[in-house]
């Protein structure tokens, strides 16, 4: 039976869908621009984070009001809870491409430091992650959400090998380095962020749609 | 978890042809509250009944299956219907004072039951029942005044006050509020939140955010059956049954 407020918990899954469609396109244009050094484009992921503010608290105050009106319970009542929270983590994808962007503006007029091997592996996974937990959230697909929980370990790796790599061969033979290899070691920090916040979206999902907390019960992924 | 005050075993019960309680096996623990919610005609006031046997005041009535209260059953023969009542109060929907004064109505269950307390001792059992549920400061001085003369939610705090004078172990309550407004509503809610610490609360309500609310526990029924018991927190966050989702989401049809 359609309820009177289905339209409206269908008007937040597309708000939150709409979310995830400009976190992605910020975290690509990001990339795309610290691999073009492209500093319009960095520039324009910086300008264009305010809509995603604006979109943020629009779906937050949207999320309040239906449940003061609605008392929303059981299956409505988490997917209200998940959608808040999962609009959070969105806008922290979003500042985190921000992040990037400010790291392709100064780095973009100083010479490459090195050709970029697991930067840009790390920024695939990271736009996987990013795009399959949203692909979970919109499916309610428990499975889908489960690959990107298992993908984490692997962002991880990728972040130390990088940190070391510019650690061990650059900063500390040659100091001088350290203003181009910083910028790099803070991108491989914010796309490892990145892949931490698919990873709440994700466990938000399965709480979603199954009811039950694997945030912090790596057990209950079994 | 200690034994429970209220056991119900298999329960089953018809009026006339008509089957109002299926196989229900349930069980309620001592000053804890326990909603049973459920669509008009489940059967939930049906339950409620069966706990001091209400029900046998309704003709064609049988039920099978048993109902142990500290153990006894209350549907067997040897079941005694004054004594049980004693120990099982119900309050109902709408507040039903006696027309007497406001001391009468509460003394009455003394009078009933043979108590030939004092006068000071009549006067205590007021006072205390008063204060249970937070009367005596207003009514103090007007307990010979009719209990008529009250606000509807001081009436239906009355009623409650003249149950708790015979010391019962049960409280049934019989949607409780649904005559009252909000915030009557919430004060009665706190009242009952007072009286858990003393008493086994068992509240029917159509009002599901009472229950949400109010309760420990939660059973939600359908056409007869008990379909799910449990903590009122998982009933509400995360319902087994597709059933209780689709009744407490507001998909019913």
């Amino acid at each position: 039976m359609e309820r009177h407020f289905d339209e409206e918990l269908k008007e937040l899954h597309k708000n939150i869908i709409r979310m995830g469609v400009l976190a992605q396109e910020a975290i690509y244009n990001s990339i795309d621009a610290l691999a073009n050094r492209d500093k319009t484009k960095a520039s324009l992921v910086i300008s264009e984070d305010v809509k995603i503010d604006e979109l943020e608290l629009a779906i937050d105050e949207r999320c309040v009001d239906l449940i003061a009106r609605l008392q929303p319970m059981a299956g409505d009542l988490r997917f209200i809870a998940t959608a808040m929270k999962i609009n959070s983590d969105l806008e922290r994808i979003a500042d985190l491409a921000v992040d990037i962007a400010q790291r392709v503006l100064e780095l973009a007029d100083k010479p490459l430091l090195k050709p970029l091997i697991d930067i840009p592996k790390l920024s695939t996974l990271s736009q996987n992650m990013v795009r399959n937990s949203i692909d979970a959230f919109i499916n309610r697909d428990v499975d889908m959400a489960k690959k990107v929980l298992l993908s984490d370990p692997e962002a991880d790796k990728l972040r130390n090998l990088i940190q070391k790599e510019l650690i061990n061969d650059y900063m500390s033979r040659d100091a001088s380095t350290a203003d181009r290899a910083l910028p790099l070691l803070l991108v491989a920090r914010h796309l490892e962020r990145i892949c931490d916040h698919a990873t709440n979206i994700a466990e938000d999902v399965i709480y979603m749609v199954e009811a039950r907390v694997v945030k912090h019960h790596p057990e209950e992924l079994k | 978890m200690d034994k429970p005050i209220l056991e119900v075993n298999n329960l089953n019960l018809w009026y006339g042809d008509f089957q109002a309680l299926k196989d229900v096996n349930a069980s309620f623990y001592a000053r804890r509250i326990t909603a049973i919610i459920g669509p008009s005609g489940c059967g939930k006031s049906t339950l409620l009944r069966v706990f001091n046997r209400m029900n046998d005041l309704i003709e064609g009535v049988r039920a099978s299956g048993n109902v142990l209260i500290d153990g006894q059953d209350i549907l067997g023969p040897r079941a005694e219907l004054v004594v049980l009542r004693k120990k099982v109060g119900m309050v109902f929907q709408r507040p039903n004072p006696f027309p007497l004064s406001i001391y009468e109505n509460i003394v009455f269950g003394q009078r009933i039951h043979g108590n030939a307390a004092g006068k000071n001792r009549l006067d205590e059992i007021v006072e205390e029942s008063l204060k249970a549920v937070l009367l005596w400061g207003d009514l103090k001085d007007k307990l010979h005044k009719s209990a008529l003369g009250l606000s509807l939610e001081q009436k239906q705090r009355l009623c409650i006050a003249r149950l708790l004078a015979v010391r019962p172990e049960i409280v049934l309550m019989d949607e409780p509020c649904s005559a009252l407004d909000p915030q009557s509503t919430m004060r009665i809610e706190e009242l009952m939140r007072e009286l858990k610490n003393n008493y086994t609360i068992i509240i029917v309500t159509h009002n599901m955010q009472q229950a949400a609310r109010v309760s420990d526990d939660t059973g939600f029924m359908l056409l007869g059956e008990l379909i799910e018991f449990g903590l009122t927190q998982d009933i509400f966050t995360r319902p087994r049954d597709k059933r209780t989702e689709d009744y407490i989401t507001g998909r019913f049809g």
